[in-house]
């Protein structure tokens, strides 16, 4: 019941269920962070890939904004997943919290929605990244700008989604929303589409080393999948103000509980 | 955004759907056969043991599931869930090649790359 909401709203605010999860397992059920964390990633590329079909389709997904960064989100997953190994379970749990706290803090300050389009930037020209979006005006197309803070970010958040089991979807979303200037849908869209490769590279190197337990991961994959097939379809309708808002709340209430676990 | 790119998203998509259905079957298969073997699941996850040899290689996955076991079959799931973000990559090469864009040609084998290398178990 916990996975099914958790996916639900992974879905729908681009976040990857993770976060939800490897809370809800450790402070409710009293599970290992390891096995949570391992059960978490791999719910979070099915929540990924069932409402990337979706997104990709229906042409919100920026393939190549994905495609580019997920090298930096791959090597930063590897990076975070070997990490996990030589960290005591009280810092991973803090490290957890500060960064959920993070992003609830970054997306409730940004009050103006940076959508200014910027005008074309070399590298994104040369990279090709330019695109259109669907609008309730038809097609509009956008500039891609930052390419390299959003690089930069990606790794960031591919460290952070290996070492924590977390889509690393807020991260992903701040880099492209505010770092490149994507629009709002097509960062979370576009993040939704990258979550399961980066996710894929850590769920690797977890199950290699005996992470995944399969009486645990099943349950949390069945309830996040078939919450996430419900997210995708209200994406389209709900406005992008609800979006944050759901977004913020959710993230700190479980960052605060994190913090205080490890801190306790 | 032109014809050939849109016919790339919609392979893309239904590439992505069939494998997390597949591996759904697969980890649902699993769960009522565990399930069925184990009515009382006993096993303590409060304290971190590590999955034994034979759930964590590509190799062993693949004789637990076909011997019919409960934890083997969900492992074989899991196993095609993560693979499935991984085809979506290979694919993408594909489509890349197809459109003579060599820059993202490069790009995806990279990730392709790095993906292959984790799925083997990341050592180093």
């Amino acid at each position: 019941m916990g996975a099914l909401v958790a996916g639900f709203l992974g879905a729908l605010t681009g976040l990857g269920g993770g976060v939800v999860i490897v809370p809800l397992l450790t402070v409710v059920f009293h599970v290992d962070i390891h096995y949570a964390i391992g059960a978490a990633l791999v719910s979070v590329i099915a929540t990924s890939s069932g409402a990337a079909a979706a997104y990709v389709r229906e042409g919100y997904s920026n393939v190549r904004v994905g495609m580019f960064l997920e090298i930096a989100t791959t090597v930063g997953a590897l990076v975070g997943a070997m990490l996990v190994l030589h960290l005591r379970v009280s810092v991973i749990s803090l490290i957890f919290g500060v960064v959920l706290l993070y992003s609830a803090y970054a997306s409730i300050t940004e009050h103006a929605h940076s959508s200014a389009d910027g005008g074309p930037d070399r590298i994104a020209t040369w990279l090709k990244m330019d695109s259109t979006y669907p609008t309730e005006n038809g097609l509009e197309s956008y500039h891609v700008r930052g390419v390299p803070q959003g690089f930069g970010l990606m790794f960031v958040a591919g460290v952070l989604s290996g070492l924590l089991g977390i889509g690393s979807g807020a991260v992903k979303v701040l880099a492209m929303d505010k770092a490149m200037k994507l629009p709002f849908k097509v960062s979370t869209t576009t993040s939704n589409f990258m979550i399961g490769v980066t996710a894929a590279a850590g769920a690797g190197v977890y199950l290699a080393r005996g992470y995944i337990d399969p009486g645990l991961a099943m349950p949390v994959m069945l309830g996040v999948l078939a919450g996430s097939l419900i997210g995708a379809r209200i994406l389209e309708r709900a406005k992008v103000k609800v979006l944050r808002m759901v977004f913020s709340g959710v993230i700190a209430v479980l960052a605060v509980e994190m913090i205080y676990n490890a801190v306790k | 955004m032109d014809k050939a790119e849109q016919r790339m998203d919609e392979i893309m998509s239904r590439l992505l759907r069939t494998g997390v259905i597949l591996a759904a079957v697969f980890v649902f298969t699993g769960g009522v056969v565990y399930l069925a073997r184990h009515s009382t699941p006993t096993i303590n996850y409060r304290v971190f043991q590590g999955e034994p040899e034979e759930l964590r290689t590509v190799s062993g996955i693949f004789h637990e599931a076909l011997a019919l076991r409960g934890r083997g079959l969900i492992q074989l799931g899991l196993l095609i869930l993560i693979a499935t973000p991984i085809a979506r990559v290979a694919f993408s090469v594909v489509a890349f090649l197809y459109q003579r864009d060599w820059t993202y040609v490069v790009v995806t084998l990279i990730v392709l790359g790095l993906l292959v290398y984790s799925l083997l178990g990341g050592r180093g």
